[in-house]
């Protein structure tokens, strides 16, 4: 689906990429620890977070991330707004918590980037 | 910024230990210079992560570093060499879960004690050297076709 449609389910508010919307995602990936983002997230995933600093941006960058979701009303700095423009990284808020997003996303056909680890490691 | 020939390249960046601001934007710069030379994008993301992963080590746990970029025909290789304080039991810190990581880092996400297996996982080869007092070393080489 479009990010556009992301943002209607979520009722979510764009902070970074309003043009960009037209952006298709198929996959998502939902934590609050960037050490599992960076071992699990899938390229051209959707990152849902709760954590709004400026590394959740250089995370994302380095693995290709399409956009970020943050969650439970969270609004960004200044500092990560900017990175997030700096590296054209959409960032979109919204008010469901963490369980509520990725239901409502899965509900409409996003599903994981991965459905379970393997053993201790389903990276790569 | 040295290039030999059309094939070869390489570059030195600087991470400054300690500044969680700055941490990240050396493999920023490595991933956007790897991308204007044409590398695929799947090798230019393995590069990426093994070098942020490496990046904010030296950030949580050292002084400074120093990172050697080179392409060649068929290898990216990354160098991170820090002086910090080393690490006593390599084979424990290689350990998924393990990790000293203080609050601080906790609190920016990190701390898992997963990115040097994550290294691993992404890079074709890994080599980890360190001395106490001294610092450390790591080497990773990924593949392009
Ligand atoms: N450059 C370094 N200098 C000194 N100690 C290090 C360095 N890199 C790693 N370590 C030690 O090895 C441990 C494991 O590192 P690793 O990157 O695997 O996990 P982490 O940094 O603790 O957490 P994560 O990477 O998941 O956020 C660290 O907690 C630290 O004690
Ligand atoms: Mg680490």
């Amino acid at each position: 689906m479009k990010l556009r449609e992301v943002k209607d389910i979520l009722e979510a508010e764009v902070i970074v990429g309003d043009d960009i919307l037209d952006l298709e995602v198929k996959t998502a990936f939902g934590a609050d620890l960037m050490s599992d983002v960076l071992a699990f997230a899938k390229a051209g995933s959707l990152l849902l977070t709760g954590l709004t600093n400026t590394q959740v941006i250089r995370t994302a960058n380095v693995l290709d991330i399409a956009a970020i979701i943050l969650v439970r009303g969270k609004n960004p700095s200044s500092e990560t707004i900017t990175l997030a423009r700096e590296l054209k990284i959409p960032i979109l808020t919204t008010k469901y918590i963490l369980f509520e997003t990725a239901g409502r996303l899965y509900a409409k056909g996003i599903v994981g980037c991965l459905q379970k680890v393997e053993n201790t490691s389903g990276r790569n | 910024m040295v290039e030999t020939n059309p094939n070869l390249y390489s570059n030195s960046f600087n991470i400054e230990g300690g500044n969680f601001n700055s941490a990240g934007i050396v493999s920023t710069n490595i991933k956007s210079i790897l991308k204007k030379l044409g590398i695929p994008n799947d090798i230019v993301r393995k590069a990426a992560i093994v070098s942020y992963e490496a990046e904010i080590n030296v950030v949580s746990y050292a002084k400074k570093a120093i990172v050697n970029l080179t392409v060649n025909p068929g290898v990216v290789q990354i160098e991170v060499i820090d002086d910090g304080p080393g690490i006593p039991n390599i084979d424990l810190a290689m350990q998924e879960g393990y990790s000293t990581a203080d609050q601080r880092i906790r609190e920016m996400g990190f701390g898992a004690g997963m990115g040097l297996c994550n290294i691993k996982n992404y890079s074709d080869d890994f080599h980890i050297t360190s001395e106490v007092g001294k610092g450390t070393h790591l080497k990773m080489t990924i593949q392009t076709p």
